[in-house]
């Protein structure tokens, strides 16, 4: 379990904000910041798979450090501004056109695309390919998966590489899509809600993506809501996720499909 | 040709005692890359880091004042920790401890400080006790991992403050999202005239002596060290696990209160958004940097509290963002993690 994923959305965040706003071109600072987020993901695979320190802590540790290292990066490269610097974001790409309903919903960022189209192809890598069946032989019984000749600690430090490259492109659409700009709340505890939702979401990768239409669906009615002048507390629906998740664990907890080496370190001995 | 062949050996006793001072040396090495980014001298700023700030009793206070909630936070974590209760969730109780500080601080108009300071206490641990008390509960009850409950309860807390600050709290002249100011005689006195250090300092005395001694000394510090170590054995030795994890979280969940309502009592007076800073994660990076073990939570609060301190002195002095800061405990807190599980293996030649 990788609680560096708040900390290294911040990071990938800024450094795709910093690299567009240098270069200009908004792709590179999506490559850029896939890159700090597969060097996040090393760093911890460093601490967790090769030093064998407990899981939860480093993962906040690796959260902090990138939080701290963002923010001062932000200073050091933009001083303090009065207004915040901004970029061009990507713009929202027409599927579908002038179809009323479908158009409208069709209306997304090009990021949110090839997110959705990841979803099934991670399912396909985890479930139907050789390597996807060796990070599952490596989540449930990293014994016996050394005992068949796969190598645990290289499936776990890639494994983390690349999910610290999805979590810093994660924090990238952030900056480059939603926003145009970077602000220090700006993930705003993005990071918990997606640990919360994989647990909800049984460790499969299309459950999350369900998941995720529920929750950011949440997020956005509470926003109209807001929008309506409402006198309603709108944080009661922001709080949502975290509760939804917590009566979800409870639940699903004697039916979890945990893999059964979670949180355990593995040391040859 | 040499053959080296690693295998487990814990280090003597000494060699785990220096371990955070060794990390502290390899912290500074590996932050040097972010200092000569910013093309300023490290000497310097190292200078300005950690020695400007004994230099003036100013900053000598402040750093107390820094490391009074640090004390604290550090306590609640390591405490739990011992027990095997990895307890994430130090800075919601944190912020619950606060609530009930500027709710009761304000209850309070008329009283006297004999009254209203131990009300302030208890009340401020019982906050911390309720807010660890659905992940306690779901853990020792149903088994759900404490570690993810803990966490989302941290992101739940920060919209109820957000909710009162912005609803009834809100202060109704200015409309500033604040709750109003508690009352004089609910405040933490001051230990030294014309300076910021409170009774808060105090508290935080007192919980890690007593911490040491429930841990160190005490037939409940025998079973949750044991508990911590090996549940199946100690639960074989006929420890009541569930029990003992039960009250470790519970008081873990208090401490991290107290730190909440010394804020408040000590140092703001009234709840503002971010009021915390990151106190309840700090508390973690205090608790591993002294391994656990109340007397080292003291010392590592003191330097955290000295980093803090030394981070505005290098901001100011030579431009340095206070990230810097940040960015340093971070480091301290991997690497002396990272070292405490190396040292447990040598090196050893082969043949």
């Amino acid at each position: 379990m990788n609680l560096g994923i708040e900390g290294i959305m911040l990071l990938g965040a800024l450094v795709g904000f910093a690299t567009t706003y240098q270069t200009g071109s908004l792709w590179l600072g999506v490559l850029a910041a896939c890159l700090v987020g597969i060097l996040a993901g090393l760093l911890m695979a460093l601490m967790t798979v090769f030093i064998g320190v407990n899981q939860h802590v480093s993962g906040l540790g690796v959260t902090l450090f990138c939080t701290g290292l963002a923010y001062y990066a932000f200073r050091v490269i933009f001083g303090t501004p009065a207004n915040p610097p901004q970029i061009q974001p990507f713009a929202q790409v027409e599927v579908l056109s002038g179809v009323s309903i479908l158009g409208t919903i069709l209306r997304q960022y090009p990021l949110t695309y090839y997110a959705i189209l990841l979803v099934p192809i991670v399912w396909w890598v985890l479930y139907r390919t050789s390597f996807g069946l060796k990070i599952r032989a490596v989540g449930e019984n990293p014994e016996a998966a050394d005992a068949a000749g796969i190598n645990v600690y290289g499936v776990r430090t890639v494994a983390l590489m690349i999910s610290g490259g999805f979590m810093g492109i994660g924090g990238a659409f952030i900056t480059l899509s939603a926003l145009g700009f970077f602000t220090f709340d700006i993930i705003a505890g993005r990071g918990w809600v997606c640990i919360a939702l994989v647990i909800f979401a049984n460790w499969n990768p299309i459950r999350v993506l369900w998941g995720s239409f529920i929750f950011g669906g949440v997020s956005s009615l509470q926003l109209r809501l807001q929008l309506t002048g409402i006198n309603f507390p709108y944080e009661a629906f922001l709080v949502l996720p975290y509760i939804v998740t917590i009566i979800a664990l409870t639940i699903a907890n004697r039916n979890a499909a945990y893999p059964a080496a979670l949180l355990k370190p593995y040391k040859r001995e | 040709m040499l053959k080296l062949r690693i295998e487990k050996a814990p280090a003597p006793a000494w060699v785990r005692s220096v371990i955070p001072l060794f990390a502290i040396l390899v912290t500074f090495i590996i932050t040097l890359v972010f200092i000569v980014w910013v093309r300023v001298n490290p000497l310097h700023t190292y200078y300005y880091f950690l020695v400007a700030p004994f230099t003036s009793t100013v900053s000598m206070i402040e750093l107390l004042v820094k490391a009074t909630p640090l004390f604290l936070t550090g306590a609640a974590v390591a405490f739990a920790f011992r027990s095997g209760y990895y307890n994430i969730g130090a800075e919601g109780q944190l912020m619950a401890g606060a609530i009930m500080g500027a709710w009761l601080g304000v209850m309070l108009k008329g009283s006297t400080p004999w009254v209203a300071l131990p009300v302030m206490i208890v009340g401020g641990f019982i906050g911390g006790v309720l807010w660890a008390l659905i992940p306690a509960l779901l853990r020792v009850k149903l088994k759900v991992d404490e570690v993810v409950t803990t966490l989302l309860m941290n992101s739940v807390i920060v919209y109820l403050v957000s909710y009162l600050l912005n609803g009834p709290w809100r202060d109704p002249i200015s409309m500033w999202p604040q709750s109003p100011d508690i009352a004089s005689s609910a405040m933490f006195f001051i230990l030294l005239p014309r300076s910021r250090l409170h009774f808060g300092f105090i508290l935080g005395m007192i919980t890690i002596a007593v911490i040491w001694f429930v841990i160190n000394r005490s037939g409940f510090g025998l079973k949750m060290r044991a508990a911590g170590s090996n549940a199946t054995a100690a639960r074989f030795a006929g420890v009541d696990i569930e029990k003992t994890i039960l009250t470790t979280a519970l008081v873990s969940g208090g401490i991290a209160g107290l730190a909440g309502v010394g804020e408040i009592a000590g140092v703001h007076f009234h709840l503002i958004q971010g009021f915390s800073s990151n106190l309840g994660y700090t508390g973690i990076v205090v608790a591993t940097l002294g391994a656990l073990n109340p007397l080292g939570v003291g010392i590592a609060a003191l330097f955290m509290g000295l980093i803090e301190t030394g981070s505005l002195t290098v901001s100011r002095a030579l431009g340095v963002p206070v990230y810097l800061g940040q960015v340093v405990q971070a480091t301290l807190m991997l690497v002396t993690l990272g070292m405490f599980i190396l040292t447990g293996y040598r090196l050893k030649r082969e043949g």
